[in-house]
């Protein structure tokens, strides 16, 4: 960075020398009559140019260098940032916004770094020096150049500020745009399926319109300040030149320097000129940090606990202890008092209507959200004593909805488990019954499309249960993960389901009575309490409620058949 | 740091899969189209910029007159001037030609910023409309091999860089280029010998300037790919950030970004390292000619063949001349960062729908489609070499519900995708009320047919808006009572907002089951004539799905469906049952009938009652 600034300002430098020297030349060889100075003089004007490229040269280069590495470690940094946020944070951002983060915000910050800050150093360098220079050459007119920077600090003042307002402004709308767009990539199915083209692209025509009249606001703004920043220095050199005349007329200074003083002078108009889009630029880097900082202000709420269970000696005793939990920023609760047990070993059906808190319920064991008040414990710790791999490490999770990535199927499957053999990925696939992986074209290293959408329903449901069951977790957290599959498969993977469950503490989120088979203990969740825990058996003998909740679809067909 | 991309990408079926087909061409072919979609942007403002380009000459005139005035002011103002103080008026015209011009240069380039501006804004407005009305035509095939990050990375970073280049470089790149023509103009006109001295620095610009451009067009194409998969890997990571968190994948994914992030910086660092060559190139050659010319014009004056203001006036142009170069080069860089992005924008327009809109659209026989639909020896597949659905027929008689079942991968999906035309047969024709699917209009064939997955995609808004969605201009009363037709209206009240409760991102505020009602109540309020559910009640809990079925009796009743799920409970209101295998029809009859037999169907029924309880 300072090799930059020093390179830089030595160009200016050897930039400012050269009319000296054409002064030289007009007032010595030329008006002297001697071939030889010209000669000499030129071939120093030539080395003073030589030196400024190499200096640009020097530079440049390591400003692209210095600045795309400062991009670079912020962007993972930001990344690394999101990563560790937990998922109350993620609910509330929009991706667009987080997106329009670290790619435009960056961009507009390293082009800051690599041409506006250097700019803004060298051209406020060189008007000094400039300007000492024209107060030596000829004070009168010095003065007269030196006091146009009153106007250009006022102009620049106000420029400032409705510069940082506006861009603020454009750069949200281009996050909200972005979210719309990132939106209708992925809901194009829904969108399609409606017809909907022509009402998206109104709402994408509205956002981009914001965006576009915020960009004509700009555009007028800027048009207003550049103008003024330009006519500036073209007022100072009217006078300058007539109030030279008068002196080179009344003896006060030479024709050489006149030259001189109006030659350095046009030296000034490209640092004045500059000063419009150097203040713009740095007006939009500061709005885009500012932006950039509200991400990596939010301190991640969820982190590593002091303690580490070893995966092998852990035993799988699951405790929920007076748990409560309400969503960051509503106000009812979702969950409230929830005393359960689930013994090594054992696995527990969690029963109850949509919206009744199934799915938050178990999201607060592996920690993708925190419990409000009361604790959740493995084998008797805390789960929030623990450090958050080793929680997760313990605790394999499938979701309802599996989320895949655009990556091959090995890496979808062993996303945590980088070290998993293939003995592990097959037996977790045959669990799955999720063996049709190898039959794909080019088995394990095939890309399934984004989200999985090249595979069925069922069939991504398989792979996120596979995924979940591989490396043996001591503690298995599946949120109604057989959903998506026909009556056979089901049957086959509860089968095989079953065997991995007889070692294996299981919560399980179920919705079909076929699946409660799996479980020893059966929880029903009402309205986010449990209303009664015991074996199928016993519930349907004596809670009615959960007869209605589980086997209404026995009874419908019964009586429809 | 380095990965192996290919090894965790994996393997895709196509190598251009995430291409569009214009960038597997040549680079001439991507250029060409670039400049025919600048040229149409372009067009509509053909008049306005006309004005603008009068402001700029105006502009670049007043600059331009500055060094001229300074020449007049020291060789005709000056003389009278000494000889006697009162003979200033030739010097009082040059101080108010340069007050004019002063004027003038601060009118012109308000003037012209504010307006091409305005210009520019419009252009971008246009472009992003085209390149997003056009994303949403491209077929859902196309977006399932592009994936959604590589569209986003179009419509944002790409769309960035041109923005760029209009915000402030097109005002320099056209000023820089008019000002070195007019100076190179006035130079001649000045003092021939001395202009062709600094002209022999001409060749050389230009050759460095070809070097650069070609070289700096391979780098910035590969900053925009660079850029984009940056974008692919963060938007999955964040979409998915509770798989990620939740299987402890942060590390892995951090060295994939940094990866993805680092292949990136090289790009763009190849990209200014060119610059970094080619702006001091340009000052050395501006250098060593002014050297020449002070030299040379040294001697001129010497031998009297010149005067002393003509040297300093040509050494003032000659900053002129080079200066801008300078700035030249400066905005050279947005200018192919922006070529590199039109190009890639020009590719997704002239990427051709692969399920496009009828050239002679058909209108159906009856103002509203009654609902027949018709398979006429259809084949397809989504790959050529492997059909999905050989020779297939089938018709489902207005107002009738069929079912389809079968073990996964036997077709029950392609059915459906194919009569909501996301894709179109390979061979045969599909035909809704006897007009074949790809002669309707779009708006026509989306009204008539709506699908309901099990994904349930819901947008950021309010509850009520992702029903409205179903027929944006409904009433409030409308959404309810779809809602209530349902059986969604309980679960909606109960929320915090009810029907105005923000659903988040994605739904995420919605557990699986009430997206999954909320998308029905969508569905619903569209009120097609053919409804296809593709496993739309998987994810439902028994009593909603119970509430589901009976609203579905009334709901289907008087129109067409096609009915897919494993569970059989949704097929028993069928109609007409027809079980696939292998894209084959091997049973279709009535519920009752099939499971009276002893056929595949008998089969699934008693699996499926003993699995209930």
């Amino acid at each position: 960075m300072v090799w930059m600034f020093i390179a830089a300002a030595g160009a200016t430098g050897a930039s400012i020398v050269v009319p000296l020297v054409v002064q030289r030349v007009v007032d010595g060889p030329v008006r002297h009559r001697q071939p030889g100075g010209l000669l000499l003089l030129g071939a120093l004007a030539l080395l003073l140019g030589l030196v400024e490229a190499l200096l640009i040269f020097i530079r440049r280069w390591t400003q692209s260098t210095t600045s795309l590495q400062m991009e670079y470690a912020i962007r993972n940094d930001l990344y690394a940032h999101l990563q560790r946020l937990p998922m109350s944070f993620h609910d509330r951002w929009q991706s667009g916004q987080l997106l329009s983060r670290v790619t435009t915000d960056l961009g507009v910050i390293r082009r800051f770094l690599s041409f506006g800050l250097i700019f803004l150093v060298v051209n406020l360098g060189t008007y000094i020096v400039v300007v000492l220079l024209l107060l030596r050459l000829y004070w009168p007119l010095g003065l007269v150049v030196a006091l146009s920077s009153v106007p250009l600090f006022l102009a620049s003042r106000k420029f400032t500020r409705y510069y940082l307002t506006i861009s603020r402004l454009q750069q949200d709308q281009l996050g909200d745009l972005a979210t719309l767009v990132e939106e209708s990539a992925q809901g194009i199915r829904v969108i399609k399926s409606f017809g909907r083209r022509r009402h998206m692209g109104g709402l994408f025509h509205a956002g981009a319109r914001l965006v576009h009249d915020t960009g004509v606001a700009k555009a007028r703004l800027l048009a207003r300040s550049w103008a003024e920043f330009d006519a500036v220095p073209n007022v100072t050199l009217a006078i300058v030149l007539v109030g030279g005349a008068y002196a080179v007329a009344s003896g006060g200074m030479t024709v050489g320097g006149l030259v001189a003083f109006v030659s350095l002078q046009l030296m000034l108009i490209w640092p004045i000129d500059s000063l419009g889009w150097i203040i713009a630029n740095g007006q939009e880097a500061m709005t885009a940090a500012d932006r950039i900082y509200e991400v990596f202000d939010v301190q991640p709420s969820i982190v590593d606990g002091p303690d580490r269970l070893v995966a092998r000696q852990a035993e799988g005793r699951l405790r929920f202890d007076a748990v409560s939990f309400t969503y960051p920023g509503a106000d009812v609760p979702v969950l409230r008092h929830i005393d359960l047990e689930v013994e090594p070993g054992e696995t527990l059906a969690i029963v109850g209507v949509t919206g009744s808190g199934k799915t938050s319920l178990v999201s607060l064991v592996p920690r993708l959200y925190d419990v409000t008040s009361g604790r959740i414990t493995i084998d008797g710790r805390d789960v929030r004593s623990l450090r958050l791999d080793s929680l997760r490490e313990i605790v394999g999770v499938a979701f309802e909805e599996p989320t895949l990535f655009s990556m091959s199927v090995r890496e979808n499957l062993t996303l945590g488990r980088p070290d998993a053999t293939d003995e592990e990925i097959a037996e977790a696939l045959s669990v799955a019954q999720a063996e049709f992986v190898y039959e794909l074209p080019w088995g394990l290293d095939t890309r399934v499309g984004e989200q999985g959408l090249s595979l069925s329903g069922g069939q991504r449901q398989r792979l996120a249960l596979a995924r979940a069951v591989i490396g043996k977790p001591r503690v298995l957290v599946l949120d109604d993960p057989l959903s998506a599959l026909d009556v056979h498969t089901e049957a086959l993977v509860e089968e095989a389901l079953a065997r991995v469950l007889r070692d294996t503490t299981a919560l399980i989120v179920v919705h079909r009575p076929s699946t409660v088979a799996l479980a020893d203990r059966v929880a029903l969740l009402r309205d986010g309490v449990i209303a009664a825990v015991g074996t199928h058996s016993e519930l349907m003998a004596t809670v009615p409620e959960y007869r209605a909740v589980l086997s209404a679809e026995a009874e419908t067909s019964r009586v429809d058949a | 740091m380095s990965i192996d991309v290919e090894a965790w990408r994996g393997r895709a079926a196509d190598e251009d899969a995430e291409r569009t087909a214009a960038e597997g061409g040549s680079a001439v072919r991507l250029r060409a189209g670039s400049r025919a979609l600048l040229g149409s942007l372009v067009r509509p403002h053909r008049r306005v910029l006309i004005v603008v380009v009068f402001l700029l000459l105006m502009q670049s005139g007043a600059e331009m007159a500055g060094p001229y005035l300074v020449m007049l002011g020291i060789d005709k103002g000056l003389p009278p001037l000494s000889a006697h103080p009162r003979h200033a008026g030739v010097m009082i015209d040059i101080g108010i030609a340069f007050a004019v011009s002063v004027v003038a240069a601060y009118c012109g380039k308000r003037g012209f910023i504010a307006l091409s501006g305005k210009i520019g804004q419009a252009i971008l407005l246009d472009l992003r409309n085209r390149v997003y009305r056009h994303f949403q035509r491209l077929s859902v095939g196309f977006h399932e091999r592009y994936t959604s990050g590589r569209v986003i990375s179009r419509l944002t970073s790409d769309m960035d860089s041109i923005s760029e280049l209009l915000d402030g470089g097109i005002e320099d790149l056209v000023l820089s280029a008019l000002s070195v023509v007019s100076v190179a103009v006035i130079l001649l006109v000045l003092d021939t010998p001395m202009a062709l001295v600094s002209l022999v620095a001409f060749p050389f610009l230009l050759w460095l300037s070809r070097w650069f451009q070609q070289n700096s067009a391979r780098a910035y194409r590969r900053t925009r790919e660079a850029v984009a998969l940056v974008i692919v890997h963060f938007v999955e990571s964040t979409g998915g950030i509770r798989a990620v968190q939740v299987f402890r994948r942060e590390p892995r994914n951090q060295e994939i970004f940094e990866a993805v992030n680092d292949e990136y910086r090289r790009a763009n660092l190849r990209a200014f390292q060119l610059i970094s060559l080619f702006s001091p190139g340009i000052k050395v050659i501006g250098n060593v000619t002014i050297a020449a010319v002070l030299t040379y014009g040294g001697y001129r004056v010497l031998h009297h063949h010149t005067e002393i203001g003509v040297l300093a006036a040509f050494l003032l142009y000659l900053r002129k001349f080079f200066e801008p170069m300078q700035d030249l080069s400066q905005f050279y860089n947005s200018l192919q960062s922006a070529t590199a992005a039109l190009e890639k924008l020009s590719g997704v327009l002239d990427e051709p729908p692969a399920v496009p809109e009828p050239a002679t659209p058909r209108a159906l026989p009856a103002r509203a489609a009654r609902g027949e639909i018709e398979f006429d020896e259809v084949s397809f597949g989504y790959r050529a070499d492997r059909l999905v659905l050989p020779t297939f027929d089938l018709r489902i008689p207005a107002g009738q519900t069929l079912a389809v079942v079968g073990a996964t991968g036997a077709g029950k999906t392609t059915i459906a995708k194919l009569v909501s035309r996301f894709y179109d047969p390979t061979g045969g024709k599909i035909r809704l009320d006897g007009v074949d699917l790809r002669d309707l209009p779009d708006e026509d064939l989306r009204s008539a047919v709506v699908m309901v997955t099990q994904e349930n995609f819901l947008f950021s808004g309010t509850v009520a808006d992702n029903i409205r969605f179903g027929r944006p201009g409904a009433s409030d009363d409308e959404v309810v009572a779809a809602a209530r037709a349902i059986g969604a209206d309980g679960f909606i009240r109960a929320l915090p907002e009810g029907y105005e409760t923000d659903v988040r991102k994605r739904g995420g505020r919605l557990s699986a089951g009430q997206r999954q009602l909320v998308a029905f109540a969508r569905a619903f309020l569209a009120d097609p004539a053919v409804l296809i559910l593709d496993e739309a009640t998987s994810s439902l809990d028994v009593p909603s799905e119970r509430l589901v079925q009976h609203a579905l009796r009334t709901i289907l009743a008087s129109r067409t469906a096609i009915v897919i799920a494993h569970r059989l409970s949704t097929v028993e209101i069928a109609d007409r049952v027809l079980v696939l295998d292998g894209g084959r029809i091997v049973e279709d009859g009535s519920p009752s009938v099939l499971i009276e037999g002893q056929g595949r169907y008998a089969r699934l029924h008693r699996q499926w009652q003993d699995s209930l309880v």
